[in-house]
């Protein structure tokens, strides 16, 4: 059919009609680029915004500046090597990394970790709970230009490192979880120094809640932003505190328990509310909690070995194993398949930030740049927990 | 300044401009992993406190900037920003490289996606081992930076010369120092 001169002008007209329509949005929306290099993203997070004057209408999170590979990595390591590896996942909580990973190999293999290695285990993963989330409320002042708190949040958790260096040897990278058991019991005198640092905690706790919470400022910007409906936070695969927060009773340690959790009495934090502060009160009150357990726990720590009797050499028979447990950053599940070898065949690793993120082009839509910032802050992510 | 293009300072003064110079360290800081919480603990936490060492951690950009700390992991999707960064800073302009991820590859040396040491794109000062250091490592490798730019001359550094990352003796102009730290 041949297209008269008429019908392509028309045409013509249509498209540049369009065209221009396009051209005048576009004049109105600017497009920033906030990260990878930005303090605010707390590593590595790039996040792309349209922006309609102060408003975001679009956000765009661009992940993988600290893609490690570890799944592929996991494929070449030995099971003492893996622990090494899948502590640096999620770098503030290293010591709740291991154990999941581990309890799946000990699920394949049968073995059952004594009663004194279950605690200390519990134990030590509380006070990297604590180590956390004293780090989050330090940020979460510096976040909406408290500087104060960051000061008195690495200073408490230094009380926290030091006790879980010298139970394990490491500030950081504990590697102290073996298939099994634990690698060594706690050094003479810790569990008095535990207690003692513990009420250290509890202070710690309440200082913040005196600098942040009667702040009208910090209220300002914290109170009904960002507010993720329970449902919509299911719905993305938000976990932890954050889905707490939305008011979900949720809570991995009661509702699937592993560890010494089914012998502690301890009290799930909600908060009906879903906004930036709800997140933060939240986890401020997950932090004296954790501090109650550890108490609770070093008080009835059974005796005896913390080893079980396991071969020399970790050979792990055929077999697959899914475990999921609650870090402090939410829901963290490894599926280890084996097929009798040294190392694993393959792992899957489920970890929290990742979901966690995943709502952020739903939850930034409207909201103002500098509240972005606190939003980002309130979720709480941690990079190498995103990308693996 | 002339004479610096020709590298002629009188001793006094080279001196005097090293000291003033090694006091007064504006440190970009390119947190990337596990290592950055160590680097915030040396920088805020009162227990390390860097800034009685005289370096300033708050550079709005890297234009202001005389001293880059990488501490992290350098991912193959990073590094191109590492170096556009890095070229944006003005001379003279030191790196110091934290952790054993950004000296080598670390935990990390057959994966995929980690640029093993970033000194395979821009030229390092100081190395600091450990996965992480603890902070005070941070901090000796601080006062050993000090100590080269003390002794430094201050032609080649002040006149830019490009450092040709991989090139034989890319740093012989450089008096020695020691340049790495005892793992603690
Ligand atoms: S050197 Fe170790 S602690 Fe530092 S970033 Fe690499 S894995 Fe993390």
């Amino acid at each position: 059919m041949a297209v008269t001169e008429q019908q392509q002008q028309a045409f013509i007209g249509k498209h540049l009609a369009e065209a221009q329509v396009a051209v005048e949005l576009q004049d109105e929306d600017m497009v920033l680029n906030i990260g990878p290099q930005h303090p605010a993203t707390h590593g590595t997070l790039r996040v792309v915004v349209k922006l309609d004057g102060e408003r975001v209408v679009a956000a765009d999170p661009v992940i993988g500046y600290m893609h490690r590979g570890y799944e592929k990595l996991t494929e070449y390591r030995s099971y003492p090597q893996v622990t090494t590896l899948i502590n640096r996942i999620d770098w503030l909580s290293s010591f709740a990394n291991e154990v999941p990973f581990i309890h799946a190999g000990e699920q394949i293999m049968g073995i059952e970790a004594p009663p004194r290695a279950v605690y200390i285990r519990t134990v030590l993963t509380e006070l990297s709970r604590i180590a956390t989330f004293l780090l989050f409320l330090g940020e979460m002042g510096a976040q909406v230009g408290a500087i104060t708190p960051v000061f008195y949040g690495f200073r408490d958790r230094e009380y926290v490192l030091n006790l879980i260096e010298a139970a394990t040897g490491g500030r950081f990278h504990p590697n102290f979880n073996r298939i099994g058991g634990l690698k060594d019991d706690v050094p003479a005198g810790w569990i008095a120094e535990t207690r003692r640092m513990m009420d250290k905690v509890f202070e710690s706790c309440d200082t913040f809640e005196n600098l942040l919470e009667g702040n009208e400022i910090f209220l300002a910007r914290t109170k009904g932003i960002g507010i993720i409906p329970g449902d919509v936070g299911k719905g993305y695969g938000v976990s932890g505190s954050n889905l707490r927060a939305s008011g979900v009773d949720w809570d991995l340690r009661r509702d699937a328990p592993y560890l010494a959790y089914p012998e502690v009495d301890f009290k799930v934090w909600t908060h009906p509310g879903g906004d930036s502060w709800s997140r933060y009160w939240v986890r401020l009150q997950e932090t004296r909690e954790a501090a109650r357990i550890v108490v609770d726990l070093l008080d009835r720590l059974p005796s005896g070995p913390v080893m079980a009797k396991v071969p020399r050499i970790i050979k792990v028979p055929p077999g697959e194993s899914w475990v999921r447990v609650e870090n402090p950053l939410g829901e963290m599940g490894y599926y280890v398949v084996s097929k009798g070898a040294t190392g694993p065949f393959r792992v899957k690793i489920r970890s929290a930030s990742f979901s966690n993120v995943s709502i952020l082009p739903w939850l930034l839509k409207g909201v103002y740049v500098p509240d972005l910032i606190t939003i980002l802050a309130s979720l709480y992510f941690i990079l190498g927990d995103i990308d693996r | 300044m002339g004479l610096v293009e020709q590298g002629k300072i009188p001793k006094p003064l080279t001196w005097l401009m090293n000291y003033s110079r090694k006091y007064s360290l504006w440190m970009y800081q390119w947190g990337l992993a596990c290592c950055a919480i160590e680097m915030g603990a040396a920088l805020a936490s009162p227990r390390y406190d860097m800034m009685r060492l005289g370096v300033i951690p708050f550079p709005a950009s890297p234009r202001q900037a005389d001293l880059i700390v990488v501490s992290g992991t350098l991912t193959d999707k990073m590094a191109p920003a590492l170096k556009r960064l890095y070229e944006q800073m003005p001379d003279p302009k030191y790196v110091i490289s934290m952790g054993s991820c950004a000296n080598c590859g670390g935990p990390y040396w057959d994966s995929y996606s980690v640029t093993k040491g970033v000194d395979q794109i821009i030229p390092v000062d100081v190395y600091i081992p450990g996965c992480p250091p603890r902070p005070e490592a941070l901090l000796q490798g601080v006062v050993l930076l000090q100590e080269r730019i003390q002794n430094e001359e201050m032609g080649p550094r002040w006149r830019g010369e490009p450092i040709i990352v991989g090139q034989p003796g890319a740093h012989d102009h450089l008096p020695e120092t020691a340049v790495a730290v005892s793992s603690a």
